[in-house]
């Protein structure tokens, strides 16, 4: 997946540096020449008529956004620039809050569940609420955090699309450091030792003789709980909607209207299943089987539900330089899952009572030593690879490619940049227009 | 081409197709000129007719479809775009001009037209690129440089055929 990844990522990342730039003759560009001749069906001479519609109202308000912000005074920039900062004191201590709230369930869960396993004195619905604590708190705060979020920009005043990314990028931290502080709490509880001997093997083999498969367990709960809410919401929520707007006519329902097909909710919400996936694979290997399933059905639900219950977008994305940034949050949290997977293959011991690596000190432990059972030759291959002078040069080299390709994407740049300076010039030639 | 010509004529026409001319109203049924914001005006441009019906001959039909045929030049293509676009016919795009073509193309109805202040800034940014002697107007050849350097104006005026 990472190959595909970097692929789409390249080509996102090219037309986004070409595209970003193209501001000449933008609009004799969109009105002269935007209807496709081609179209025959009325319904897509509609949308089609809308997308132009869309496209120049939003490059028209880029547009008086930009001068306002160039007419902007320095009092003014200063009151700007202090309220955004205390905007973003005000966001910090949404996301702390949040993160309080995860740590405390999920000790809170850890504990309870250990009490009840041992003294069986709960009943069932209460320890299934128990279980799944955790995951209502996240999906609560995944759900409130992004709404807080978007209240709060419109007080920051920054361009609309600039408004759109930061708002993204701000729900994107929420959804994968809950993650992480899910993690972080499972691990305190883990390794919470009181005696000598719990600290000599690692972590509390009292309570967690198997402490990778209650982490796999986690994650586990997390993917069907957020499968339950998706099915749940469109299910419960945007039918009943559709149904209360068409039949029933009072003020306050039809000011609420139909629920707005969000492309960046959705794609965060995929994202966020992904990476509880990728981060649950090693400590549940049927995981990445279920996350199919679960995707399969998801997607005809959401189908159905857009063209049925929802309505498009007030305000249109473009989808070229969004597909990128889409694009870099998957590998963002990509890079994030692989994170606590690191951490815990190569240095929390495995547990002893289960697994297949419980002859080993660490899960990294059995690399070393399968690689020592491998023939001669390609042993001294594989030490060879991970010794000092062939890592030294291949980062060398490494260096220097990157370094060619900055030059490279440098040098288009300027290119392009005089090419489009010889066509403002052009156009005003006296070669080139006859005079009235 | 000659076939589906005497395709929109009624059938008892349909003998000497060479000679008749069809009405507007049966133009205006063919696939390519159905959903387009720009019928009438097509209509009405390639149209050799005295009467002022717009019904359209057969060389008028052929006409219609060199033009946006792909084949056809750039010059050839924004000369007619020129006319198609130019509404009152006064030879150059003025502002009503300019204002009646992007209302046709952000399509009909009354949610779908833009404001006032937006068609003003439209307008203005219009003119600004591609009015060069800065007469608030648009003529035949700033058109035709606007044309030349519009990446997709090629590409869109070309009818599948």
């Amino acid at each position: 997946s990472k190959v595909v990844f970097f692929s789409r990522s390249v080509e996102g990342f090219k037309q986004n540096l070409v595209h970003n730039e193209d501001q000449f003759q933008t609009y004799c560009n969109k009105v002269f020449a935007g209807w496709d001749f081609c179209i025959t069906d009325p319904n897509a001479a509609r949308l089609k008529h809308r997308s132009l519609q869309y496209e120049l109202q939003t490059d028209l308000e880029e547009e008086r956004q930009r001068r306002k912000i160039a007419e902007r005074t320095m009092k003014e920039k200063l009151r700007i620039y202090s309220l955004r900062i205390f905007i973003n004191i005000i966001v910090i201590a949404v996301l702390s809050g949040c993160f309080y709230c995860i740590y405390r369930a999920t000790v809170f869960s850890q504990e309870n569940l250990n009490v009840s396993i041992r003294h069986d004195i709960r009943t069932d619905s209460a320890t299934l609420l128990v279980q799944y604590l955790p995951s209502v708190v996240i999906t609560l705060a995944n759900f409130i955090a992004p709404q807080i979020f978007s209240f709060l920009i419109t007080f920051e005043d920054y361009s609309p699309a600039f408004e759109i990314r930061l708002t993204l990028m701000r729900c994107v931290f929420v959804r994968l450091a809950n993650i992480g502080v899910l993690l972080f709490s499972l691990w305190s509880q883990i390794s919470g030792c009181a005696t000598d001997k719990c600290k000599a093997c690692g972590y509390n083999y009292k309570l967690y003789p198997c402490w990778e498969s209650e982490v796999g367990r986690e994650m586990y709960k997390l993917m069907i709980f957020d499968f339950i809410i998706i099915l749940a919401v469109t299910l419960f929520v945007d039918f009943p909607r559709k149904f209360l707007v068409t039949h029933c006519s009072c003020k306050p329902i039809q000011w609420c209207g139909l629920r707005e097909f969000g492309i960046s909710d959705n794609v965060l919400e995929i994202v966020y299943g992904q990476t509880i996936c990728w981060i649950g694979t090693f400590f549940s290997p049927l995981l990445p089987a279920i996350a199919t399933i679960k995707y399969f059905i998801i997607f005809y639900i959401k189908k159905i539900s857009l063209i049925h219950t929802c309505k498009p977008a007030a305000r249109p994305i473009r989808t070229s330089s969004s597909n990128f940034f889409f694009l870099v949050v998957l590998l963002i949290g990509l890079v994030l899952a692989f994170i606590p997977l690191g951490i815990s293959i190569a240095h929390i011991p495995s547990s002893k009572a289960c697994g297949p690596f419980r002859s080993f000190n660490t899960s990294w432990a059995v690399v070393p030593y399968t690689v020592l059972e491998f023939p001669a030759g390609l042993q001294t291959v594989l030490h060879g690879i991970a010794s000092e002078a062939f890592a030294v040069t291949f980062f060398m080299v490494i260096c220097l490619i990157m370094f060619y390709f900055i030059a490279l994407a440098g040098a288009h740049k300027r290119v392009v940049e005089h090419l489009r300076e010889q066509l403002v010039m052009v156009r005003f030639d006296p070669f080139f227009c006859t005079p009235k | 081409a000659y076939k589906r010509f005497r395709e929109l004529l009624p059938k008892e026409e349909r003998e000497n197709a060479c000679s008749a001319r069809v009405p507007k109203s049966r133009i205006l049924r063919l696939p390519e000129l159905r959903a387009n914001p720009f019928q009438h005006r097509i209509c009405h441009v390639f149209s050799t007719s005295d009467d002022g019906d717009d019904s359209m001959s057969f060389e008028d039909f052929l006409d219609m479809l060199s033009v946006f045929s792909d084949s056809a030049t750039l010059d050839i293509k924004s000369f007619y775009a020129f006319r198609i676009f130019d509404f009152d016919e006064d030879g150059i795009l003025d502002r009503k001009d300019l204002e009646k073509l992007v209302n046709c193309l952000t399509g009909q109805g009354e949610e779908s037209q833009l404001s006032n202040a937006e068609m003003e800034q439209l307008i203005q940014n219009i003119l600004e690129e591609s009015d060069i002697d800065k007469d608030g107007t648009i003529s035949l050849s700033e058109f035709q440089l606007v044309a030349s350097r519009s990446p997709d104006f090629i590409r869109y005026s070309g009818l599948q055929q």
